[in-house]
């Protein structure tokens, strides 16, 4: 394609092609930090093309191919040319990752321990990753956290974190604006900029963290915590994982070893610096 | 409703993990994953290598757990094999 880049996130090694320089600009500015291996294969391959040469140019529309794609999805305005790269992004490694198990779920690392967070689109799983990534916490993912399948231990995709809404303004305050990438207003997500993750995160971004607690963060209500059982752990993150069918028993293996030997709870928390609250008690007990 | 005989899945097709209140089963032909509560994981338990039907079933389960095996707990019995079969873990013979 005309402008392309690559770009390792943890395990992953993408390759990127676009029609339009935009997008590629867009990705080195967010990417300009991470390790570079030219030499190395690609993973995936995220395309970002024209449907006919012409749009390129008139009305240019932004549709997202690659290895995996999904049918019927709507093509985005050139202006959103980097979250059609995200999303890009994130369909390849849903679809085509087996390498390890694959949570939809952000993590933060500290001292080697991994606390990891699994809920939906607006539970806040990923802002309050990025506020723990900016205190003492190692950002591991605001999206996407790999399990070993052998050894149970937890790797990061430290993706540029995608900052949503209110989390933008929230996060813009306690950052250097450089880590920022450009305000998406009116996207199908709402409003998105993006944030590079800290240099120390991206600089260990191979190194593994053992699972030590499981949150199931839910943004909204009164401060709350509710231990969970394996059980319930174990079915929500089936459904949290966007490969634990294809990964079959060692998904399976995986999965159970993961509930038994890491402590669940669901918390509920009507702001942000509540929620990191529960998360540091919890946190503190957990890690005795 | 007569009662019907089963067999156990083959050595090894099952893969059983107790998870507190649940059980998870894999089964390594199907690929599945399935979510079970009591009495399940005591039924494939007992089940054992012969075939079997509600009544020989109830007979072994009462002698395992404290409780008799009067024709209510046959039926029940009879109702969860059925349920087993459709999920695949249980032949009828």
């Amino acid at each position: 394609m005309r402008h392309s880049i690559r770009i390792a996130v943890g395990p992953v090694h993408f390759r990127i092609g676009s029609d339009w320089t935009q997008p590629i600009a867009a990705l080195k500015q967010l990417y300009v930090s991470y390790p570079q291996d030219e030499a190395r294969p690609a993973d995936a391959t995220v395309r970002l093309f024209a449907a006919r040469p012409w749009r390129r140019w008139v009305r240019p529309s932004v549709h997202i191919g690659g290895d995996f794609v999904v049918p019927d999805a709507l093509p985005l305005p050139l202006s959103m040319g980097l979250l059609a790269a995200e999303m890009g992004m994130n369909l390849q490694v849903a679809l085509g990752w087996r390498r390890h198990m694959l949570l939809h779920a952000s993590a933060v690392a500290r001292d080697g321990r991994a606390l990891i967070m699994s809920g939906e689109s607006g539970s806040g799983k990923s802002t309050l990753a990025a506020l723990l990534g900016e205190g003492d916490w190692r950002l591991m993912g605001d999206e996407f956290t790999l399990i070993e399948p052998e050894g149970g231990d937890a790797l990061a995709f430290p993706r540029a974190v995608s900052l949503k809404n209110e989390a933008i303004a929230e996060v813009a305050a306690r950052v250097d604006a450089a880590r920022l990438g450009p305000l998406m207003t009116g996207t199908p997500k709402g409003d998105i900029r993006h944030l590079i993750p800290r240099a120390d995160a991206i600089a260990a971004m191979h190194e593994p963290a053992r699972p030590a607690l499981l949150l199931f963060p839910r943004f909204g209500g009164e401060a709350a915590i509710e231990s969970m059982g394996e059980g319930e752990a174990f079915v929500r993150l089936t459904e949290a994982s966007t490969n634990y069918v294809a990964l079959g028993e060692a998904g399976f293996a995986a999965l159970t070893r993961l509930v038994r030997e890491t402590p669940a709870f669901g918390v509920s928390y009507p702001d942000s610096a509540t929620g990191i609250a529960l998360v540091e008690q919890l946190w503190a007990e957990a890690a005795k | 409703m007569p009662d019907r005989v089963y067999r156990a899945a083959p050595p090894g097709a099952l893969r059983v993990e107790p998870l507190g209140e649940l059980t998870a089963i894999f089964d390594r032909r199907s690929m599945q994953t399935h979510l079970v509560v009591p009495p399940m994981p005591e039924i494939l338990a007992a089940i054992g290598a012969e075939e079997c039907d509600a009544a020989t079933l109830a007979a072994r389960l009462a002698a395992r757990f404290d409780f008799d095996g009067g024709d209510d707990v046959q039926m029940i019995l009879a109702e969860r094999l059925s349920e087993l079969a459709a999920m695949g873990m249980v032949a009828r013979a």
